[in-house]
């Protein structure tokens, strides 16, 4: 594998809805490109193109019917599409970061916690991972007073600066956003913004969805068009 | 939960009662720190499989490996009485769905975990309270109600005290049948935070049967779904339950009910 983090190459998927009288749901097919560390590429293409759905794929959480996902972990090489659910928790902690459209939330849980639980089943000790924690969500103006609750309460914009926090607060080698800034203010997409530049100068890799024009272009060294990728129905 | 070996292996387990059916060819294996839910709706074979695991019940057919603390694996089959017992004493826990089950309802709180501490050898009055002070506290049980019986506890509390009372002696791998079944909601979101928090801290690895698939994605790293006896998909937690690809999955997965 060249110096790439991540590779994609003929990925397809399909969905079988059994429910539905077996009925095929084509999504992505042929799926190919590449994205190498410092760089951030740019899934472009209209809602249905199945842009989350390759995010998914990478990340695990979706099956890839047909192809093979490379991921570069140190000196080894990963086909997620392949690989046995242990490897792809390892890949987890150690490799891929993932910003999801929604925060699932825990019950009980407070966001402090689910912010700095990445870092903690990563390794990092817990007063140095909630400190982290604290300083991301001070960032990205979380009032330290919601802290210590659980974010099933909070507002859109709120449980979304939780779920942006816990993405972006591992330093993990490839990146993968979904609309990491979609129901946030000009002030705190400038801060996720900015978190982005700065994960670019340290060498991460990161694949992102991002509907916004000016988001777009100010974090995208790259466009790739998933369009091209359309499965036949 | 790197590159060791498997903590129990399951090989091509089968249970028939007479002509009936109750667990066919199931085969897996789990690792220290990894918690497997087994899901599946009422007689789908999931409380079998779990008696089978954990030589509750003989199979008939296949066998259940178990690396031992002194890391050999062994066939369950081959251990004698002696040993099977001390396997359930020491490193195994056993959740029941009912506390009653779990715990002697009629001798105190603090007696119920020091039980098991005796069981390994403890012999000191004091190490022994403070050993299952220290365990009502980490399951969130004040410390003012450990000379009190279970059965002045809650249903909550008497499940939080069984997991006490498993887990004093380091288990390595805890078997739950349907821990936060027949409790209200908010006393399972506070079990089921309690119980991720312990698997973590603790490396434990788990086999949780649940009917809950709310509780199987919290909890779980792995899961498997039963019918009829039958493994019909296997995998990641969250690759099974965002994308099943078998019908019976994809028809538990769209009956959940939005709160």
């Amino acid at each position: 594998m060249s110096p790439n983090l991540l590779e994609l190459a003929g990925v397809g998927k399909c969905f079988v809805m059994h429910l539905q009288g077996g009925v095929e749901l084509p999504v992505v097919a042929g799926v190919a490109f590449s994205v190498a560390p410092g760089e951030c590429a740019v899934l472009a293409g209209p809602s249905g193109a199945g842009k989350s759905s390759i995010l998914k794929m990478i990340f695990g959480s979706y099956r890839c019917d047909h192809g093979s996902i490379l991921v570069r972990d140190g000196a080894d090489v990963v086909d997620v599409a392949a690989a046995d659910p242990r490897r792809i928790l390892r890949l987890r902690r150690h490799v891929i970061g993932y910003v999801s459209q929604f925060l699932r939330v825990v019950p009980r849980v407070a966001a402090i916690d689910v912010v700095a639980e990445p870092l903690i089943v990563g390794g990092i000790a817990p007063a140095v991972a909630l400190a982290r924690a604290g300083d991301l969500l001070a960032r990205l103006n979380v009032a330290p007073r919601l802290w210590m609750l659980p974010p099933a309460t909070f507002s859109g914009g709120e449980q979304q600066r939780v779920n942006v926090a816990r993405g972006l607060l591992p330093d993990l080698p490839l990146l993968l956003l979904d609309e990491p800034t979609a129901s946030l203010d000009g002030e705190n997409r400038a801060v996720v913004i900015d978190q982005i530049a700065e994960k670019k100068r340290r060498g991460v890799a990161i694949l992102a969805i991002a509907h916004d024009g000016d988001v777009r272009s100010r974090i995208a060294d790259r466009l790739i068009d998933v369009t091209r990728f359309a499965a036949a129905a | 939960m790197d590159d060791d070996a498997p903590l129990l292996i399951a090989e091509g387990l089968s249970k028939s009662y007479g002509r009936r059916l109750g667990c066919r060819v199931v085969s897996f294996s789990i690792h220290e720190g990894e918690v497997l839910a087994v899901v599946g709706e009422s007689g789908s074979g999931k409380t079998t499989l779990l008696q089978l695991l954990s030589g509750r019940l003989a199979p008939s057919a296949g066998r259940v490996r178990y690396r031992m603390r002194d890391d050999v694996t062994r066939d369950l089959a081959s251990l004698g009485e002696a040993e099977r017992r001390f396997l359930f004493r020491t490193d195994w826990g056993y959740v029941h769905q009912d506390p009653a089950l779990g715990l002697r309802m009629a001798v105190s709180a603090g007696a119920n975990v020091g039980e098991r501490l005796m069981a390994v050898g403890w012999r000191h009055y004091g190490s022994i309270r403070r050993g299952a002070l220290t365990w009502l506290e980490r399951v969130e049980i004040d410390a003012g109600r450990i000379d009190d019986t279970p059965h002045t506890y809650s249903g909550g509390m008497r499940q939080r005290l069984q997991i006490a009372r498993n887990l004093v002696t380091e288990p390595r791998l805890v078997f739950m049948d349907e821990p936060t079944g027949g409790l209200d909601v908010s006393v399972q979101a506070r079990l089921l935070d309690l119980l991720r928090n312990l698997v973590t801290r603790f490396r434990l690895a788990a086999v949780v049967v649940t009917h809950d698939l709310a509780v199987a994605r919290l909890l779980s790293h792995r899961i498997m779904v039963m019918k009829s006896g039958e493994v019909v998909e296997a995998g990641l937690t969250d690759q099974v339950l965002d994308d099943p690809r078998e019908a019976y999955t994809q028809l538990l997965v769209s009956s959940i009910l939005p709160p």
